[in-house]
């Protein structure tokens, strides 16, 4: 049995029990900010000990090849790792101040973590599904851990019976997979060709509906903009980024290593999914006010274009998704550490809250601005060179129009994240003098904030390094 | 445990002998097949169109129930137990003291259900499903397992200790985090 396959998942696991043992030891009135810290320390650790883990050979496995170590799983460990830590960092102050619960919440930020790290390697689909629930499971909690707020509590119960109801759906595919394949290993399913009979296509259709869900893809993403708002900021972010990012690990591992002989039936589907969502969650953020659940609606139109890079389905495209994928980690660390502040200082996050921001906390209002240009993809910053990544890999498989909706709808897309900037840098009527008012702005805040300005401007400007990375990554993809 | 496993396999048998007696075993095992199915989905629309939430849990109950014996229908005599014991008993027990305590006056309305067109839309979508499932199951031929699987506890051990450890420990940290969540959650806001 080979441990170190699993040393990051056991490393987590006992960080979380440390901070839960930490947080019954720390008297009540006491600051929780020393458990944040050393969950913080201790996910810096385990960060720099997964780059010690990138290989050239065959890949690691655990236990008859059902938990697979490759690069790829290795790449999107590290960028939950580095999601979760920079989101603790930021949110020191708002767990503080308006959390009930604060050392239960950095256990089920770090349980969060373990589920989605578990997915990245998962090579069959029990442990995908355990890696799965683990996730979302913590996330249900997450989402209603502010306990005075009512929106909070409102979209816990909505996303527990969404996720309930495409959890079964999704486990429903698996059986019929299972049922048509005999397998639930990935690379046993893939080669049984009992898949094209109706019961193994209605069990894939099953499975990738049930992702769909959890990416929120259009139409499958009634759900996301209420949980978006109403869950506590931090966890906002990590639904965007993380969250996300691990659904998209398993899909891309499910489609490219369990159902490749079905490729002639989701790619067209994937491909136009993708458009779908890039049209619908850039048309419908227009209209929305509060700043989170535009995210929520842009983060519909982002899932859209990592499934462009899906849909090219070789190496390229894969490096594209991997490549967008860390960059909108860094996008959304911006955003979301400054709505943090902006929601722990004014309570709220709507467009008003942000008014006069640039007058307030100048290095905030900037950090925002790049961040949001980010993910429209305007060039100094890693967007334009992710989705040129991502559009360039789609074109020459084909998919000219593709990436000319993706193209248009980016160009919409810095419409509404311009209003926010507007908003921020417009000049004060007298009546909103008030706003002008200095925020205070922690020093973690702005720790975590210059490093994602720096890492968005840097990627922007070479992104040969995360490149070279990606390339690392897939190039042991399932060998 | 280990006694109601026994009983339930002196029960298969029982059953699979007479069945044989008869000469018809195909049309039999169908026919127990049905019923057993018709319990669980029956169960489960009674939990959905029931107006008083104690009749929904009741159907809960009868659906778990169902479900149980068509574990039990499948040889899985040990996974039948465990949702008699657990679903059966434990969460239906579990379901009706959750709702005793939330302390209604009146239980005739405690189930609201949607209007006639939500309910019509719902038995449309629930009917092209079927359909679909249907012919799925019909035009796909199935891979069956041998009838006589043996010892099924020391099946599902052996798979939950060797190939499945790893899916197996991940649950343990489930659950514990499922616990946390329940009893932060319970707790509130509320001091003390």
């Amino acid at each position: 049995m080979n441990f170190l396959a699993i040393g990051t998942e056991i490393a987590i696991a006992l960080l979380m029990l440390i901070v839960l043992a930490a947080d019954l030891l720390l008297p009540k009135d006491v600051s929780h900010r020393r458990i944040g810290v050393i969950s913080m320390v201790g996910l810096a650790v385990i960060l720099v000990y997964t780059f010690g883990q990138y290989h050239i050979g065959a890949s690691p496995t655990f236990f008859g090849g059902l938990f697979f170590v490759d690069n790829y799983a290795l790449f999107f460990k590290q960028l939950f790792i580095i999601g979760m830590l920079f989101t603790i960092l930021f949110s020191l102050e708002y767990t503080e101040k308006l959390l009930r619960y604060r050392g239960e919440f950095y256990v089920l930020l770090l349980s969060a973590l373990l589920g989605m790290c578990v997915m990245a390697s998962a090579n069959d689909f029990i442990t995908t599904f355990v890696g799965l629930e683990l996730m979302t499971v913590s996330f249900y909690i997450l989402v209603g851990a502010r306990m005075t707020s009512e929106d909070s509590s409102e979209a816990a119960v909505k996303y527990l019976i969404v996720g309930a109801a495409s959890t079964a759906v999704m486990l429903y595919g698996m059986s019929l997979v299972y049922g048509a394949a005999g397998s639930l290993v990935f690379s046993e399913v893939c080669r049984n060709i009992h898949l094209f009979y109706a019961a193994g296509l209605a069990g894939v259709i099953m499975v990738i509906i049930g992702f769909f869900f959890k990416l929120s893809v259009i139409p499958f993403h009634m759900w996301a903009p209420d949980v978006y708002q109403g869950a506590p900021t931090p966890v906002t972010a990590l639904l965007a980024m993380g969250s996300k990012a691990a659904g998209i690990a398993v899909f891309m591992r499910i489609l490219y290593t369990a159902f490749p002989i079905l490729g002639n039936f989701w790619l067209p589907l994937l491909a136009g999914f993708a458009a779908l969502c890039m049209i619908g969650g850039n048309i419908m953020a227009i209209r929305q006010t509060d700043i989170k659940r535009m995210l929520a609606y842009s983060s519909i139109a982002q899932a859209g274009y990592m499934m462009v890079g899906m849909a090219a389905a070789d190496l390229a495209g894969m490096k594209a998704v991997l490549f967008y994928a860390m960059l909108y980690v860094f996008a959304n660390l911006g955003a979301f550490a400054v709505l943090t502040v902006i929601d722990t200082e004014r309570g709220g996050t709507s467009r008003r809250d942000i008014t006069g921001l640039a007058q307030a906390a100048p290095l905030l209002a900037a950090v925002m601005t790049i961040s949001l240009l980010s993910m429209a993809g305007i060039p100094p910053t890693a967007g334009f060179a992710g989705k040129l990544y991502l559009f360039t890999a789609v074109v020459e498989r084909g998919y000219l129009w593709l990436a000319f909706v993706g193209f248009v709808m980016s160009m919409i897309s810095v419409y509404y994240y311009l209003m926010v900037a507007k908003a921020m840098y417009r000049d004060l009527t007298p009546e909103e003098a008030e706003y002008a008012a200095p925020v205070y702005v922690p020093l973690t805040v702005r720790a975590a904030v210059l490093v994602s300005v720096f890492a968005t401007l840097g990627l922007g400007i070479c992104p040969e390094w995360l490149a070279s990375l990606t390339n690392a990554a897939v190039q042991t993809f399932m060998r | 445990m280990n006694d109601l496993i026994l009983s339930l396999h002196r029960l298969i048998d029982m059953g699979m002998t007479m069945a044989e007696e008869l000469g018809t075993p195909e049309i039999i095992l169908a026919a127990v097949f049905y019923v057993f199915a018709g319990i669980s989905v029956l169960g489960a629309l009674g939990v959905v169109l029931g107006r008083n939430i104690v009749h929904s849990a009741l159907c809960l109950t009868a659906s778990f129930i169902g479900i149980g014996c068509l574990y039990i229908f499948l040889s899985a005599d040990f996974l039948g137990a465990v949702q008699f014991l657990v679903y059966g008993g434990a969460v239906a027990i579990l379901i009706v003291m959750a709702i005793m305590l939330t302390r209604r006056e009146d239980m005739a309305h405690s189930n609201p259900s949607r209007s006639i067109p939500h309910q019509l839309a719902a038995l449309v979508v629930a009917g092209m499903f079927l359909l679909a499932m249907a012919a799925v199951a019909l035009m796909s031929p199935f891979q069956t397992a041998p009838a006589d699987i043996g010892d099924t506890v020391t099946g599902i051990a052996d798979l939950m200790l060797t190939k499945y450890v790893l899916p197996f420990e991940i649950v343990a940290v489930l659950l514990l985090i499922a616990m946390i969540g329940a009893i932060i959650l319970a707790k509130g806001v509320d001091e003390s």
